[in-house]
């Protein structure tokens, strides 16, 4: 078991108090397992019931596997322009 | 050209569609994204724009070159601003150029739209009334945003 840290911004990161997270990471685990992490913490009622996530600074689909060497964040949905 | 960057000053789009022009070129299509007093009915006082740069530098990046091989665009500059915006200043500048308007113009509209779509910046609206809220167009509101 090792950890991996999910960057935050904008809403999620105020409502998750702060701009990263550990979460505990098993071999193989996917998006989707950091998802279901995530829902129990405080903070995690601001979650849609499919959150976007980014590995590597593209978006993911739940069944890809993370592992330590990935640059993982939670992306709240988009406003730009 | 094609360029694309994040900045924390003003935009210039002027000066944007100077440093892109040519006699080559029938056509400059500029689109740029203003701040708006109002939102769903409330007095917006400022717009703070902030981003997981480099995905949205990445992003970005991605969408322009979609955006030139789908029409033909050889230069095309995006600039989007981070930082506390007053209200009417520039968020957002999109130039395109081409020998002839349909491409030029398709191309703005086909980069605003997909920066709306996946790239990862996100806007706090400050009201008049001193409260101050995240923007979330993926929420049903009173006023369809087009």
């Amino acid at each position: 078991m090792s950890t991996v840290t999910v960057q935050l911004f904008a809403s999620y990161a105020e409502s998750f108090g702060g701009p990263t997270l550990e979460l505990p990471l098993k071999s193989g685990s996917t998006v989707a397992d950091l998802l279901d992490h995530l829902r129990v913490l405080p903070g995690a009622s601001i979650l849609p019931d499919s959150p976007r996530v980014a590995v590597n600074r593209k978006f993911a689909t739940a069944d890809q596997v993370v592992g330590p060497g990935d640059e993982i964040a939670l992306i709240p949905p988009v406003a730009g322009g | 050209m094609i360029r694309v960057a994040l900045v924390t000053r003003a935009i210039d789009p002027a000066a944007l569609i100077a440093s892109i022009a040519s006699t080559g070129y029938g056509a400059i299509s500029l689109f740029a994204g203003t701040v708006r007093d109002t939102s769903d009915g409330r007095a917006v006082s400022a717009i703070d724009y902030s981003a997981y740069t480099s995905m949205a530098e990445a992003e970005l990046e991605q969408i322009v070159a979609e955006a030139a091989d789908r029409f033909g665009v050889t230069s095309l500059i995006v600039e989007h601003r981070i930082g506390v915006l007053s209200l009417g200043e520039t968020s957002v500048a999109i130039v395109a150029a081409h020998a002839h308007r349909g491409p030029a113009l398709d191309c703005t509209r086909y980069v605003i739209e997909e920066i709306k779509k996946r790239v990862p910046i996100w806007k706090m609206e400050h009201y008049i009334d001193g409260t101050r809220e995240w923007v979330d167009p993926t929420k049903a509101s009173g006023v369809t945003a087009k």
